[in-house]
């Protein structure tokens, strides 16, 4: 099965019911996919006039109770961003997919790049946190579209699926799952009799419980900085709140989001840190090492948003230097560099011309390096 | 007193407006949106619509602020964008009353994709079109109804631009219900929006409303009541009209039903035929 495909597998295995699109190389066949599929299962497919459209109207299904999905590429990724935005601002749940191919503008159309990376934590406008997960195989597609939907709507929260081109077409042995044998997460039906209901309450763990329009719980839901009513705010008193609250409900929960793929990494002197399907070239890359004597491990960041700040930490203290790789000018080499001690030396392999990384170029760097 | 208690509490207005905040609005004194405000109410309440079934969807624009102080499933989303909302939220839901208020720089410039896309598909929308030549929100720029020569804070020396016809684009992109009426005529809008809201397919209610405070003020129309009073002169109700030459109707308002097509398919029943079929198909 294609990676495409794969991902809108495990969306409808997580309950995706609704989605909406414009085609767009390299992730048409994810509406195609959710064309053809849908209709059978009671859900819903809309082909919308641009990638504006699209991500409106999925915001608006999810508000009315549905699952929704949206996927795009990289122009599409950049048009949506405004109402991205709206969906932090709303806490409506909600998944895109963007199967990244090379830029800036229209690019490389049918070529592989991991160059949204940074877009997909500070594209749209304003302060909020963003959940990005990084899938690297057709079937870590599935379960990674699984994970994002449910952290979606255990956090009330957009969240981005990163892709790329040779992912998204690769075809690769999948084993659908059984009902059950992944947990899927739906968001929290509110309790409180409609007169007393606050739509964006403070709760202890800062996610509120969400209506879907038509439940007798009527309310607003506004772009504008809003106070627990849903009501527009100028009060700093209120806007503080608001915007930690958008914060915090994420971050104060990065262990819980967080996955990594660590290999080889107990002895390892040097290590890898990438994410997709770089992380497999990584991978095999660091065995070949091992063979030959080198101490090479990896750590494939499933989880690209928020940073696993801590967790590398701790898993890169003992080495001495690490090597990140991926398919940009060097994007997640910025936050390595953040978080890593000054002794730890900081080396990068880097491809931007439309090719994929091999194990030969990486295991190149290693003895540069070493 | 109580009697004087008891009349407000049972006002029609009041029982839709928002329990427990948002009142005083942000609109002008005298701003027609009041007076639209008022006849979509009364439509609402005459038709006897379940508040839990409504939605009202809107953009960003003075006019944009009107479903946050209705009490409905309210949905404020980003410029231009109202009708791709609603379009999500109706074909999600198809149960539900979808009713968006835009303005005529909302609807017709940033919008204007989903505008024509929305009249294409047919969708069982009610879209309340609030026409005041201009930008209020953002401080009175032109907008693409602002009439050629007019003034605005973008145009200073006059319009160089054409202005839409919302209801032509409206019927020529597919609309199958479109009316126009004026704030001087609020019983009659009253009834064009119960005919919009009743009609199963895209209807368009274009509301020729007063920004006196940036138009009128820009253009020497003087104040709200004069406003008012001119749309009272400039308005040409539809069947009059189609007795008049093009000259005698220049600068003129064509108001009432303008377009109705009750034989055109609405999308939302179309697609549930094709999900009928396939299952039939089984
Ligand atoms: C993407 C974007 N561009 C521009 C704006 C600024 N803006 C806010 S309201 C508005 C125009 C509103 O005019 P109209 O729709 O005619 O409504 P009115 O205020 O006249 O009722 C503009 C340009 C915005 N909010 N978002
Ligand atoms: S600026 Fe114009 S449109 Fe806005 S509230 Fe005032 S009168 Fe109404």
């Amino acid at each position: 099965m294609q990676g495409n495909i794969a991902c809108v597998q495990g969306a409808i295995y997580s309950g995706m019911r609704f989605f909406a699109g414009y085609p767009i190389t390299p992730s048409t066949e994810l509406a195609e996919g959710s064309a053809r599929e849908l209709p059978k299962i009671g859900g819903r497919f809309i082909q919308m006039e641009d990638e504006i459209a699209s991500i409106a109207a999925v915001i608006a299904g999810s508000i009315t109770g549905h699952k929704a999905m949206t996927a795009t590429s990289g122009p599409g990724f950049s048009l949506m961003l405004e109402n991205i935005g709206y969906a932090y601002m709303t806490e409506t749940p909600c998944v895109i997919v963007n199967v990244q191919r090379g830029g800036p503008s229209t690019g490389l159309p049918t070529k592989v790049s991991q160059s949204d990376t940074m877009q997909a934590r500070w594209g749209t406008h304003g302060d909020y946190t963003a959940i990005a997960v990084a899938p690297s195989s057709v079937n870590d597609t599935l379960t990674e579209t699984i994970r994002a939907f449910n952290l979606a709507e255990r956090f009330r929260t957009p969240v981005t699926i990163l892709l790329d081109e040779v992912l998204g077409h690769m075809r690769e042995m999948v084993t659908i799952p059984e009902p059950g044998e992944y947990q899927v997460i739906n968001r929290i039906k509110p309790t409180a009799p409609p007169d007393q209901f606050e739509p964006f309450a403070m709760t202890p763990n800062l996610v509120s419980p969400m209506p879907a329009y038509g439940e007798g719980y009527r309310y607003n839901v506004t772009g504008l900085t809003h106070d627990t009513m849903g009501f527009s705010t100028n009060r700093a008193d209120e806007i503080f709140p608001k915007l930690e609250k958008l914060r915090n409900k994420i971050e104060n929960y990065t262990d819980e989001i967080t996955k990594l793929r660590v290999e080889m990494m107990d002895d390892a002197e040097i290590a890898f840190i990438s994410y997709g399907t770089v992380a497999r070239t990584s991978m095999q890359a660091a065995a070949i090492a091992r063979k030959a004597g080198a101490k090479v491990g990896s750590i494939q960041l499933y989880t690209i948003w928020p940073f696993p700040d801590k967790q590398l930490i701790e898993l890169c203290a003992r080495c001495r230097k690490v090597i990140v790789a991926e398919l940009n000018m060097g994007q997640i080499v910025h936050e390595v560099r953040r978080i890593l001690p000054r002794d730890i030396e900081i080396h990068t392999v880097q491809r931007y011309d439309g090719e994929i990384l091999t194990p030969l170029q990486l295991l190149q760097k290693v003895e540069e390096v070493m | 007193m109580a009697t004087i208690v008891e009349k407000h509490k049972s006002d029609v207005i009041l029982s839709y407006l928002r329990p427990r905040k948002k009142f005083p609005s942000v609109w002008c004194a005298g701003c027609g949106n009041g007076i639209v405000m008022s006849a979509l109410i009364r439509a609402i309440d005459n038709l006897g619509l379940n508040k839990d079934e409504v939605i009202m969807v809107s953009g960003i624009g003075c006019t944009s602020r009107m479903p946050v102080y209705l009490d409905f499933n309210s949905l404020h989303t980003t410029h231009g964008r109202a009708l791709a909302f609603a379009t999500g939220a109706k074909f999600a839901q198809p149960k539900m009353k979808v009713i968006v208020i835009t303005g005529d720089g909302d609807a017709l410039a940033i919008g204007g994709n989903h505008f024509i896309h929305a009249c294409r598909r047919n969708i069982d929308i009610t879209c309340i079109l609030i026409n005041n030549y201009i930008y209020g929100m953002t401080g009175g720029q032109g907008s693409p109804t602002t009439p050629a020569g007019s003034f605005s804070t973008t145009t200073p020396y006059g319009n160089a631009e054409k202005a839409f016809d919302a209801c032509a684009l409206a019927q020529a992109a597919g609309a199958s219900f479109v009316g126009r009426q004026t704030v001087h005529h609020a019983p009659q809008l009253e009834k064009l929006i119960m005919k919009a809201i009743q009609h199963n397919g895209f209807s368009l209610v274009e509301a020729m409303s007063n920004c006196h405070t940036y138009y009128g003020r820009l253009n020497k129309q003087g104040d709200a009541v004069s406003m008012i009073k001119m749309f009272k002169e400039l308005a040409v109700p539809v069947t009059k009209a189609k007795t008049m030459t093009p000259e005698e109707l220049r600068g003129k308002i064509i108001t009432g039903e303008l377009h109705e097509d009750n034989v055109k398919t609405e999308f939302c029943d179309e697609y549930q035929r094709m999900v009928d079929a396939m299952a039939g198909r089984k």
